[in-house]
């Protein structure tokens, strides 16, 4: 198992949390953790591992920071 | 048909010109830029009688085109030292193009100490003593000015550009009789220099605008609106967390400027996020989604209460929060709404002076987070004008200079805004080539370095891409910029092939041309070099497109580090 700190931002967050430690399976990637939230892959606009942009396929690790966003353009 | 009105303040009279050819297809910022390089002398003083303050409204402007109401200022700036542009919603552009005006030019200095006011209406425009109104706040104006003459467009400088501070700005009247703003630049102390306190529009009587093809002007301002309610950013981002929703993402990418621009992240960020401010405003049952303009279907705006459900402010932006919030480390909603709502009355850019007390923080004035202290200065100090106020009303710069502080985030004296190059690389060199010194809005590359808006994102921690990004996106804003439309239609412009054209075709609708979208660039490539040469002749080279040295240094807790050459600026200009 794996420990990585979860961040959900705007409308994400509505009906789930804002930031949670989630105990994963070693391989759990971006796309796969989105599904889990069932989070349609194409609604998110912006996942960082570690404030990186991160694609879906990419691997969690022990201790990352991942943020989600929706498509949000700017201000 | 479109004039050029014209108001002389040392002959203290007015004229009505025809509109020169050259300048027939130009609007908004195209042609406030193109006047005052016409105009006015590079190397005047920009207080003094040989600047000139133009204003004009976009060529979509008065139209029933949505989020078509943004009004252009444009003068040599007394901040930065180059050319000026600075636009803001509010009702003034929509009048001013009913009342067939495509500019205001305002030319001159009266002797004397009087004051003046000038009322433009179907019959022209006149000039008139003022008195009763010298020294009041920029909400005292426009209430007054409501009961002497009517709920007319208002433009209006406060306190501080009477004083002529470097950071005034000039207000406008928006549709609740509260007020949006053309921040940037000083233009405010460019209008107090030529002692005008405020100007009246009143369109009442006015013919309605002429389309020259009106079935054809409906149908593409329909695909147009739609494109814009489409696009998630537009659609649905902006209107429901407003532009501070920014607040979180660019905390994610650790490039929210914190502690005077020391780090990239900040604790505290969920106390001042678009969430926290949108949970807020609806549990005292304020607005989480106002519009600045009449006809605005984005409504990014909204209206704050405090706890008692009293008004505080309205269009309270990312960049003011986060710089008060995080910058200044203040953290507190409720102290930066106050804090807004001060620096609107008494009328300086929220950005600029934002920004200076975070540097007066780091130079030992106040300490970092003393919301309080913060609002004292600006009750206290800047409105009444105190060597203490004028010097946090001097911007950024000066007060770095005035305190010995080696961290000044400014590029031509110009503050940067809420978000830190180093780690978002794209908008660093929009800051360093903007003719317009630092400035987020001349070419806003974080929606395609963090969102990836404009076809993917361009890493923002990378040096690849970003000056071709940022010329991209320079040259295209300045279509915005001249239309009058409002800044955020460069999402939907940039991601739906249904936008552009639309633009184009309620163009040529409205004045029966036959433009495609490839003049847009031409115009965007021709101001840029109009303005760059106005600078150039200023005396500004290559040399003033530079960061700050301090962004050399490692930001925490990225280590990102702003590591382009000159050279590499350098290329933004090869075009």
């Amino acid at each position: 198992m794996i420990e990585v700190t979860v961040h959900l931002l705007a409308t994400f967050r509505n009906d789930r949390f804002k930031t949670e430690l989630q105990q994963l399976a070693e391989g759990t990637t971006v796309g796969s953790l989105v599904s889990a939230f069932a989070i349609p892959e194409q609604e998110v606009g912006m996942a960082l591992v570690n404030g990186r942009h991160a694609p879906m396929a990419h691997p969690l690790n022990h201790g990352d920071v991942l943020h989600l966003a929706p498509w949000i353009a700017g201000g | 048909m479109d004039k050029i009105f014209r108001v002389d303040m040392s002959a203290l009279n007015c004229s009505v010109e025809p509109v020169p050819s050259d300048w027939a297809a130009l609007g908004g910022r195209a042609l406030t830029s193109a006047i005052v390089a016409k105009e006015v002398p590079p190397t005047c003083h920009a207080l003094g009688e040989n600047n000139k303050l133009v204003f004009a409204p976009g060529l979509l402007s008065g139209t029933t085109a949505v989020n078509s109401g943004r009004l252009s200022a444009g003068a040599k700036s007394p901040l930065t030292g180059t050319i000026k542009e600075s636009n803001a919603g509010g009702t003034a552009a929509q009048v001013l193009a009913r009342l067939g005006v495509k500019a205001l030019i305002i030319e001159g200095i009266p002797k004397g100490d009087g004051w003046y006011g000038l009322h433009l209406n179907k019959e022209g425009v006149s000039i008139v003593e003022e008195k009763e109104l010298i020294g009041k706040g920029n909400f005292a104006v426009i209430e007054a000015l409501e009961k002497r003459l009517g709920k007319t467009g208002v433009l209006t400088i406060g306190p501080a550009g009477e004083m002529k501070m470097l950071s005034a700005n000039i207000s406008v009247r928006d549709i609740d009789g509260k007020l949006r703003s053309h921040g940037r630049g000083g233009l405010g102390a460019v209008m107090g220099s030529k002692r005008i306190k405020f100007i009246a529009l009143d369109d009442a009587g006015a013919p309605a605008l002429a389309l020259a093809d009106p079935a054809k002007f409906t149908a593409a301002a329909r695909t147009f609106a739609k494109a814009i309610m489409n696009h998630p950013g537009t659609g649905q981002g902006l209107p429901t967390y407003g532009t501070a929703e920014m607040v979180n993402i660019v905390n994610a990418a650790g490039g929210l400027p914190t502690r005077n621009f020391l780090h990239g992240r900040y604790e505290h960020n969920e106390k001042i996020s678009g969430e926290t401010l949108r949970e807020t405003i609806i549990e005292r049952g304020g607005n989480p989604s106002h519009g600045c303009q009449s006809g605005c279907v984005i409504k990014c705006s909204q209206v704050f209460l405090d706890k008692k459900g009293k008004y505080v402010t309205s269009g309270m932006e990312y960049e003011t929060i986060e710089i008060l919030g995080a910058n200044a480390m203040i953290g507190d909603l409720d102290v930066i709404a106050e804090a807004d709502h001060l620096m609107d009355d008494i009328g300086v850019d929220s950005i600029e002076t934002s920004v200076a007390i975070g540097v007066a923080m780091e130079g030992g004035v106040l300490p970092f987070g003393d919301g309080q202290g913060v609002l004292r200065l600006l009750r206290e100090e800047l409105r009444a004008g105190t060597p203490l106020g004028r010097a946090i009303g001097s911007g950024a710069a000066g007060v770095g200079k005035l305190y010995g502080v080696t961290r000044v985030p400014v590029v031509k004296n110009q503050a940067i805004p809420a978000y830190d190059p180093r780690a978002i690389k794209g908008i660093g060199i929009t800051y360093a080539t903007s003719t317009m010194g630092a400035d987020h809005t001349a070419g806003y590359a974080v929606a395609t370095n963090l969102m990836g808006v404009g076809g993917g994102v361009v890493d923002p921690q990378k040096k690849d891409g970003q000056v071709e990004l940022s010329r991209h996106l320079q040259i295209a804003t300045v279509m915005l910029d001249s239309m009058g439309l409002c800044l955020f239609i460069g999402f939907p412009a940039a991601d739906d092939p249904s936008c552009v054209p639309a633009v184009v075709d309620m163009l040529n609708a409205r004045f029966g041309l036959e433009l495609t979208p490839e003049w847009f660039g031409g115009l965007g490539v021709t101001t840029l070099k109009t303005e760059r040469a106005f600078n150039v002749a200023a005396g500004f080279g290559r040399e003033h497109d530079r960061l700050p040295e301090f962004f050399r240094e490692p930001l925490s807790p990225s280590g990102a580090v702003w590591d382009f050459t000159g050279e590499e600026i350098d290329q933004f200009w090869n075009f």
